[in-house]
């Protein structure tokens, strides 16, 4: 069993997150001393009687002021059994982009629902971005129990909508749990309830301690982007020239034969150095130095690749993109592509799809993708890159959207269709489907 | 050997590695800032892996307060020399003395940091700046990406932050912008401490068990120094202590401990129920939001 678990948060505005967050860290008495005295001067200078725990979370003067969560944050946390890192995404529609950015590297998606409200609009946004991301589990928190009277009934109701909408995603069932609890009195987050008798489940921590995590596939095909090539021109190694990058993927041994790409040349691995001392392979995740026999002109941006498996190599490029920028998509766009550690020019050609998560069906030949919206997209690049499917790889199948007059972040990019199940749902089906929230 | 899942700390190491080399790719004159204590040693210790066997190929950079422990400047220029770096320093006496900046009524010169380092960021053209910040060290922290643009003022725009996906980070800047580099972003305390005992990494005598004088004021044991104290009313007092933090000594205050060596202080920081900056940084205690306004204005 991995001993860390990556998590984002998800869930819409006033369902609770950070209280749920906050929650989770007292309950798990992650918070110092210190840290928490001053979350009950806080709480007691507006008045509150109880420690309000979201101050735990929320540290921007403008979250506090405004009692919601603007911007992404990280936490860190323990138990015996495993250490956490969760990403608290904010729920308001104007930052999905935020959740985005905390379900790219996510392992497991914890959603929150309002448990009066049900699975509402921004419910069914965030599982479809938790989808496409390749988020490979999901957690609904079905929050403030207490305020609909432990009623077992309504947590079946939501429990069951929630799992029909992640099945349409492709979840499979074993993949997804329900879970009855109350942030603010502490009910199944930490401390399993003695009011919701009917639960049976495991309280959140519980099910965040032991739900597999995929580990990184380290018989996938081997990937290496070179970040940077290594010449000393020292005394001690003046002809040294190593390849520094971070294995994305698969592994790699002494002796393998390699291809470098996008030109395509061949080379056999004689060497993989760290710091400290030479390596016979090196696996997914680790910060190396690759040694080639043949002496190629290797540069950052280039991609070393198992020979035999290599990625396709293209400039056309099908995708589909998450649109993070007030500036919305037209074709026609011209923009940079940081695909790896390459940056290319490229021109965004056509919109093919916009995805509508509400209905999880795809529209045809948008005009436009604005804030937030999801859609498939022909790129073309100025040079070729190395790319793979992105529900093959989550690493080689990324890339970044960024705009070349200001250098902010457009979108994040997935190579090919991550959502191919959805092409194939009959729209009337699903809007047959207990789709529609039953409301309050 | 033979390589299975990475473990906690060699994750982070290569995460952090992984964040050297990328902003040596795509930035022309990065720099790493350097105070001698021990989230910027490990940064130090985290670049030369990075880039061996090359040297470092950015210089360092300090923020001197004037107010210094003087066992953490000898080993700053030791650990300079050692290992043949370039190190610039950035005074604060300086804009003191000829009058760019006031000495505050409280004495501490943290917050005094901000201007001058601004100044070196603009003066030598620095694009890129690691700091040794970490998420966990505070809540404005925890918000913090690991390339986080900076306008041509040095201001942090926490509604502005760019989405940072996988571990594709966005360098991109204007001129006159620069990006802080944070690879220690997803360290804890305790993280730090684990690596330091792991790799054998030298620090500041100070951070072990020592005998000293000390003053108590608001609650923190401060040291005599130049930055005024003990003042009237306050008593030194002879004491073992050692320090979580090193910064301006007018500011950081040392902890009662008898850890004197690095198991030691894992067993006393896994064990603390303080905070490393709510047990030693008055600074952090001046408002609810203190990092985060320091930040907005330039600080790091």
């Amino acid at each position: 069993m991995s001993d860390l678990l990556r998590l984002a948060t998800a869930g819409s505005v006033d369902d609770g997150k950070s209280t749920l967050v906050g929650r989770l860290l007292y309950d798990t008495k992650s918070v110092l001393a210190d840290t928490l005295d001053a979350v009950h001067r806080a709480s007691a200078d507006r008045g509150l009687a109880t420690p309000d725990l979201s101050l735990l979370v929320d540290g921007l003067r403008s979250e506090r002021e405004q009692g919601i969560t603007i911007d992404v944050a990280y936490r860190y946390f323990a138990t015996p059994k495993r250490s956490f890192v969760l990403a608290d995404t904010p729920g308001h529609v104007q930052y999905t982009r935020n959740t985005v950015t905390g379900a790219s590297t996510a392992q497991l998606g914890v959603l929150l629902v309002d448990a009066r409200k049900g699975v509402v609009e921004q419910t069914r946004r965030h599982a479809a971005v938790l989808a496409l991301l390749g988020v490979p589990r999901l957690v609904l928190a079905v929050n403030k129990i207490d305020l609909v009277g432990f009623d077992q009934p309504t947590f079946a109701r939501i429990a069951k909508e929630f799992t029909a909408h992640a099945t349409a995603l492709g979840y499979a069932e074993d993949a997804v749990v329900e879970i009855p609890v109350s942030a603010l009195a502490g009910d199944n987050v930490v401390e399993r309830s003695d009011r919701t008798p009917w639960y049976t489940g495991p309280t959140l921590l519980e099910h965040l301690e032991t739900v597999p995590v995929e580990p990184d596939p380290h018989d996938a095909p081997f990937r290496f982007p070179v970040q940077y090539v290594i010449r000393p021109r020292t005394p001690e190694h003046p002809d040294y020239r190593g390849y520094a990058g971070l294995v994305a993927a698969g592994t790699v041994r002494v002796g393998d034969e390699v291809a470098v790409l996008p030109n395509g040349l061949r080379s056999t691995v004689t060497g993989i150095d760290t710091a400290d001392g030479p390596l016979d392979e090196a696996a997914a995740g680790q910060s190396v130095t690759l040694l080639l026999e043949h002496d190629l002109d290797i540069s950052r941006g280039d991609l070393i690749a198992a020979a035999a498996v290599p990625p396709t190599v293209t400039d056309e490029l099908d995708a589909t993109v998450c649109w993070l920028s007030e500036k919305p998509l037209a074709p026609g766009a011209r923009v940079l592509v940081k695909h790896g550690t390459r940056t290319v020019q490229a021109m965004v050609t056509e919109l093919r799809t916009r995805f509508d998560e509400q209905r999880l069906a795809s529209t045809d030949a948008p005009a436009s993708l604005a804030l937030n919206e999801i859609g498939q997209v022909a790129v073309r690049t100025a040079e070729p890159i190395p790319v793979d499917d992105y529900t093959r790889n989550r690493r080689t199948g990324s890339f970044l959207v960024i705009d070349a007059a200001d250098g902010s972040t457009l979108a994040a990019g997935l190579v090919g269709a991550p959502l191919p199940v959805l092409d194939g749902i009959d729209n009337d089906a699903a809007d047959g489907h207990a789709l529609v929230s039953p409301g309050p | 050997m033979t390589t299975t899942a990475l473990d906690t700390l060699g994750r982070l190491e290569s995460e952090a590695i992984h964040i050297f080399r990328e902003v040596a790719g795509e930035f022309d004159r990065p720099v790493i800032l350097f105070s001698g204590g021990k989230d910027s040693t490990l940064l130090l210790h985290l670049a030369i892996k990075a880039f061996w066997p090359a040297p470092v190929p950015f210089p360092l950079l300090h923020v001197d307060t004037g107010h210094n422990f003087d066992e953490v400047i000898e080993f700053r220029d030791r650990v300079v020399a050692r290992h043949g770096l370039r190190l610039e320093v950035a005074r604060v006496q300086d804009y003191i003395d000829d009058g760019r900046l006031a000495e505050r009524p409280d004495g501490t010169r943290n917050p005094l940091q901000t201007v001058p380092l601004l100044d070196a960021i603009t003066g030598h053209r620095f694009d890129a700046v690691f700091g040794g910040g970490r998420r966990d060290e505070e809540r404005a922290r925890a918000k913090e990406r690991i390339f986080s643009l900076r306008n041509s003022f040095g201001q942090w725009e926490p509604r502005r932050q760019r989405p940072e996906l996988w571990n594709l980070y966005n360098g991109r800047h204007r001129p006159g912008e620069h990006v802080r580099v944070f690879p220690l972003s997803n360290w804890t305390e305790l993280d730090v401490w684990h690596y330091i005992a792991r790799e054998g990494i030298e620090l500041p005598s100070i951070y072990y068990a020592h005998h000293r004088e000390v003053y108590l004021r608001d609650g923190m044991w401060l040291a005599e120094g130049p930055w005024g104290g003990p003042r009237e009313g306050e008593r030194l007092v002879g004491k073992t202590v050692r320090y979580r933090t090193v910064g301006d000594g007018s500011c950081t205050g040392a902890v009662e401990s008898d850890a004197a060596d690095i198991e030691a202080v894992i067993a006393e920081v896994a064990a603390s129920r303080l905070t490393e900056r709510g047990a030693t940084r008055a600074d952090d205690r001046l408002s609810e939001a203190a990092m985060e306004d320091r930040k907005r204005e330039g600080y790091f």
